[in-house]
């Protein structure tokens, strides 16, 4: 070991990585060795630094601001960004810097919420098709085939038709066909992971199936579980400023970056912050979440990087 | 190969049937009469009116007369167009949603490709990252923001295309754009991680050994082989236009399908909901269907199953 490493030039830690498998070195657990990668990865760390502030302002700016999102000021409708007013107001003398962190709150709210029930559903009706195998699994599988060619979007446009626009219509609305893709993943993964040797060897211990399960399986597909998580949630900020833009999604006063959106595109000749702010941090959000996303995707499985 | 085709349509049908039964449903579900608006309306006229609609037949009956409406593709008056039927309604729209749909995936299959092969073939270079950079930005900002900063900034401000409304080529350019953005961003990085993988593979160094030039290699090797992913695409792209085109149509004042879609939705106009949602649900299924068929034609692997299951 000693005369080994006397053998090898002291590396950097960047190029270490690369070496890795000729190299002797501690062996890294996967979580840290996922980290390391995602660290080095410099698009991912802006989209999580992004993520971070973004979290940060939403969470203290409407408690700091001195305005409210609902207070109207009618002799100052329509004011450009100044230092009483960061990006302006709308139509109704609203603040808008104001407004915008709401918007972030439900925008992050409705992202993170629909994903998270994404999961929950998902992963078990994944992992149990995957694992029971058989006719079990054909049937859940020809059942969530069918389910995912239904548009999601018109599903989504019918339920708000039906039960009326709000926050959790939209979410049950989109989880209502969301969490297939995670099902899908979750099933191929365990579909993987339980033909290989160490799960033949917990069997041949005594392990129960529902061990297996929880113990060996599921904590093996957490990759590419979190990676689907990561990538849900934009598309589902996506969705509620899409319908919210069109009219269809929470409802004013309530502020939501696509209900500015929508409002700010009538106004835009004469006032484009009012379209700016708003448009800008949808497209920053979901930004930071895709190059987050696409990064740990990289971490988790290297294989896949090129 | 037949066997697989068969249980794709029977999947189709199926979801046909879930979709028309769900939409049906879920438009009786809602609470109130279609009729009752802001002003009061005789009890007299209202019960004239539920009769000329046949909503007072019970549900089944209904039910029954609207399955066998879809079969004949007779969907019905509209509820608040006198004299109007959803089948006009969809006649008229399509052809224009029609036209920007097909410059819109036509320009999201030839941009995308085109992006997806050049950072291949320029792997870990500049215009690889470059690449790269619009595809991540091509699928995070959202097709109405685009749509709206093009028209601020290309109609308003540099009055270089019209801002606005239907009828000649330089319209459709920026609604076009906008729907193919998101669709245009996914194939190009589809293209890149296929041609990728396929540029790493023996047969394309035996190709060069043998002497081919770069021009046969790409197409004839690395092409085929890496587009027949894309192809599956196909049927996400097509959703991604029909969605999209609800902001879009909205945003520039297209006459077109997607714009009575969002309208009828807001005057509760149930027939038209229905018989539209039903219109795009048949296209999408459509879509997917003709993919299978072009898998199924393209991938030898279908035809002799053995050692996959589909």
């Amino acid at each position: 070991m000693m005369e080994e490493q006397a053998l090898f030039q002291p590396l950097d830690r960047a190029s270490q990585l690369l070496v890795e498998e000729s190299e002797v070195v501690a062996p890294i657990s996967y979580w840290k060795d996922a980290w390391l990668r995602l660290r080095s990865n410099r698009s991912a760390m802006f989209g999580l630094i992004t993520l971070t502030i973004l979290l940060t302002l939403a969470i203290f700016a409407p408690l700091f601001s001195h305005h409210t999102y609902y207070e109207t000021q009618l002799h100052l409708k329509n004011e450009s960004p100044s230092a009483t007013f960061w990006f302006g107001t709308d139509e109704l003398g609203r603040d808008l810097f104001t407004r915008c962190w709401w918007g972030a709150r439900i925008s992050l709210f409705v992202g993170i919420t629909a994903s998270l029930i994404d999961l929950i559903i998902g992963v078990m009706f994944g992992a149990f098709a995957g694992f029971v195998g058989g006719r079990t699994e054909e049937w859940m599988m020809r059942i969530a085939d069918i389910l995912y060619t239904i548009p999601y979007l018109l599903v989504v446009i019918l339920l708000m038709v039906v039960i009326g626009p709000g926050i959790f219509t939209i979410i049950l609305a989109l989880t209502l066909t969301g969490w297939i893709n995670m099902a899908r993943i979750v099933r191929s993964q365990i579909l993987q992971l339980k033909q290989l040797d160490y799960v033949k060897a917990a069997t041949a211990l005594g392990a129960s199936r529902s061990r297996i399960l929880m113990y060996h399986l599921i904590p093996n597909a957490m990759g590419p579980i979190i990676v689907t998580v990561t990538l849900t949630i934009p598309s589902a900020i996506f969705a509620e400023a899409f319908l919210s833009f069109l009219g269809l999604g929470v409802q004013a006063p309530i502020a939501s970056w696509g209900t500015m959106a929508n409002d700010g595109l009538s106004a835009m000749r004469y006032y484009p912050w009012r379209l700016f702010f708003p448009a800008t941090l949808i497209s920053l959000t979901m930004l930071s979440f895709n190059l987050l996303g696409d990064g740990l995707r990289d971490a988790f499985d290297p294989r896949l990087r090129r | 190969m037949t066997k697989y085709l068969i249980k794709k349509a029977g999947i189709l049908l199926a979801s046909l049937f879930i979709i028309s039964t769900l939409t049906f449903f879920l438009m009786h579900a809602i609470p109130g009469d279609p009729f009752v608006q802001d002003k009061a309306i005789p009890e007299e006229i209202l019960k004239a009116l539920h009769k000329h609609y046949g909503l007072d037949q019970p549900l089944y009956v209904q039910y029954a007369k609207y399955l066998k409406g879809l079969i004949t593709w007779e969907l019905g008056p509209s509820f608040k167009y006198q004299g109007r039927t959803v089948n006009q309604i969809i006649s008229e729209g399509f052809p224009v949603s029609l036209v920007l749909g097909v410059e819109a995936l036509f320009l999201a299959v030839c941009g995308g490709i085109t992006l997806g092969a050049i950072a291949s073939m320029k792997h870990q270079r500049w215009q690889d990252q470059m690449t790269m950079v619009i595809a991540v930005l091509g699928i995070s900002v959202p097709s109405f923001i685009m749509a709206s900063f093009m028209q601020y900034v290309l109609a308003m401000k540099l009055d270089l295309l019209p801002v606005a409304r239907w009828g000649s080529f330089s319209q459709t350019i920026m609604p076009a754009i906008s729907l193919a953005a998101l669709p245009m961003a996914f194939i190009a990085r589809l293209t890149r991680s296929n041609m990728v993988e396929v540029l790493q593979q023996d047969y394309i160094q035996t190709a060069k050994a043998k002497g081919l030039n770069s021009i046969t290699i790409l197409f004839k090797h690395v092409m085929r082989n890496a587009l027949l992913p894309v192809v599956t695409y196909l049927g996400p792209l097509t959703a991604a236009v029909i969605t999209g085109s609800f902001a879009i149509e909205k945003i520039f004042g297209i006459p077109g399908i997607g714009q009575w879609f969002v309208m009828s939705i807001t005057n509760r106009d149930y027939t038209v909901i229905m018989g539209t949602t039903i219109f795009f649900s048949v296209l999408l299924l459509l879509c997917i269907f003709i993919v299978d068929l072009l898998y199924c034609l393209v991938d030898p692997r279908i035809k002799n199953p053995g050692n996959e299951s589909f």
